[in-house]
């Protein structure tokens, strides 16, 4: 019998490949294998609606194990990795056993970055990846609503600021500590920093800036403060550490794959081994201009997931759709398309205060990213005309009265 | 609880059962229907868990939000009178027995 196709990592990503597998009409045997003891499930209402309103697990399942197998997929749960043979073409587990492999998908997400100061790793200091970190951040903010403690997240990003959403959502104060002088400053324009600030002090959220963490307290092993090297102290009942994730390249690289702050893959997902591809979190994509592109999303994931099933099976499927994401806090959606990095003007459509405004970001006149806030069909439009590539001018862009389909609908 | 008839997009027939408080797209997606993508995972942001309700059961279902008829504006396959998102979709009880279909284009 053929040895499977084997996907290590049963996420987004890993599902994706194994079920696009099958969509592409691959009969063998495929393994996908999952180091969590859940199947494939939904990671993005963990830091959202789930957060405010925990719900039963099963409702954040991607897909049931009873439809999987349906598939002829093998999905084994509580499965750890510990080295890849690529010369013999086998997988070591943990506990000791080898499985072999005909072909390999890598799809092993990401890891927190962990708090590096002292009290960094006191009870009560949560990061925010898995089902279980959810359920324990739920558990901190409704220990912190029945005691009338605060909570003190760690970093103004997306994720950082749904968890000081879901505080307010319990009337649990909160502070952010931010080491930049904005929010998100990673992904957005200062304008949008700006609206998201006020939406959160609107809702009672504190924040500093240029605050740098100097070490936490604790009392009886659980954090009690964080102390900042301005001398200030934070109590609190839960701190929450938003401070980014690393691609989980690690056996990647110790066998040897290349590897540059995640798993180098091409537009189909093709790692520096034939025989074995990479998609999602875990991924650095070179591109044609043969820098790297780390992407954080559900669109990632499936759509290199797509890309690597396909390159599995001989096909080429490139994945280069401009990149979305989105983010809930309050009663505002905000969604991301494509990338800001290096623009040199952004224009705004629509009400800043309310807000229900869009930022289009401009590179030598040219459209290279749409942020939204409450702005659902510029953000759909902007995935076209990203994707598109059409000719906008930032005139346009700002004015109300121009019709932003248009562009799309005759190609310029 | 409520029974509901997902027709796939080759065709098939898949009846699935939608616990209390679920959406139509949790429910079709963990039970394996085809046709759904979903990849906002419910949050109304991505237009891919997009049906088409049979009109029959049509004014038995609450309106769409403002959210979701813009969503709906920018489907991928055809926009027709009986288009949903299945992400905002909670069939209760009384909807025992709803038939949808879901188009073969989602992106």
């Amino acid at each position: 019998m053929t040895d499977p196709i084997i996907v290590v990592g049963a996420g987004q990503a890993g599902l994706q490949v194994a079920e696009s597998l099958r969509q592409e009409k691959h009969e063998g045997p495929i393994l996908l294998l999952g180091a969590e003891p859940h199947p494939p499930y939904n990671r993005p209402p963990l830091s959202k609606k789930w957060l405010q309103e925990p719900g039963e697990f099963n409702a954040l399942l991607i897909r049931g194990s009873d439809a999987i197998a349906r598939k002829n997929i093998e999905l084994r749960t509580g499965v750890t990795v510990s080295a890849i043979d690529r010369a013999a073409r086998r997988l070591h587990l943990v506990d000791g056993s080898k499985l072999a492999y005909s072909k390999l998908a890598l799809a092993t997400g990401a890891r927190l970055r962990r708090l590096p100061v002292l009290g960094g790793d006191l009870a009560g200091v949560l990061g925010l990846r898995s089902l279980e970190d959810a359920a324990a951040i739920a558990a901190g903010l409704d220990s912190c609503r029945a005691r009338g403690l605060p909570v003190v997240v760690i970093g103004g990003g997306f994720i950082g600021l749904e968890v000081a959403a879901a505080a307010r959502k319990r009337d649990v104060a909160v502070t952010v500590l931010e080491g930049l002088p904005r929010l998100m400053s990673r992904v957005v324009a200062p304008i949008v920093s700006q609206a998201a600030e006020r939406l959160h002090r609107s809702h009672g959220v504190g924040f500093v800036f240029e605050a740098r963490v100097a070490g936490l307290a604790g009392d009886g092993g659980h954090v009690r403060a964080v102390h900042t090297a301005d001398g200030r102290e934070f109590p609190a009942g839960l701190v929450v550490t938003g401070i980014g994730i690393d691609a989980e390249d690690s056996l990647a690289s110790a066998a040897g794959i290349a590897c540059e702050r995640g798993i180098i893959v091409d537009d189909c997902a093709r790692t520096s081994d034939p025989l074995i591809v990479a998609a999602g979190d875990c991924c650095a994509r070179r591109r044609a201009d043969g820098s790297l592109l780390r992407l954080e999303s559900v669109q990632n994931a499936s759509e290199q997931g797509k890309a690597a099933a396909a390159s599995l099976l001989g096909l080429e499927k490139p994945f280069t759709a401009a990149p979305w994401f989105w983010s809930d806090q309050y009663d505002v959606k905000f969604q991301m398309a494509g990338l800001s990095a290096g623009y040199d003007q952004v224009v705004t459509r629509g009400d800043l205060d309310k807000p229900a405004f869009s930022a289009y970001y401009f590179k030598a006149g040219k459209l290279v990213a749409v942020d939204s806030l409450n702005r659902i069909p510029d953000h759909m439009l902007a995935r076209k005309l990203l994707d598109k590539a059409v000719a906008l001018s930032p005139g346009q862009a700002a004015d109300e009265g121009f019709d932003l389909g248009s562009p799309v609908r005759v190609p310029a | 609880m409520a029974h509901v008839t997902c027709i796939e997009p080759g065709g098939r027939e898949v009846v699935i059962e939608v616990a209390s408080g679920w959406s139509l797209m949790q429910a079709a997606r963990t039970q394996g229907v085809e046709g759904i993508l979903a990849e906002c995972g419910g949050a109304c942001a991505c237009a891919t868990c997009h049906c088409y309700v049979d009109e029959a059961w049509l004014g038995q279902l609450p309106p769409p939000s403002a959210a979701e008829a813009q969503m709906l504006d920018n489907v991928a396959d055809e926009r027709l009178p009986g288009s949903r998102l299945s992400c905002q979709l909670r069939p209760g009880p009384e909807h025992d027995g709803l038939r949808v279909t879901f188009p073969a284009r989602q992106i």
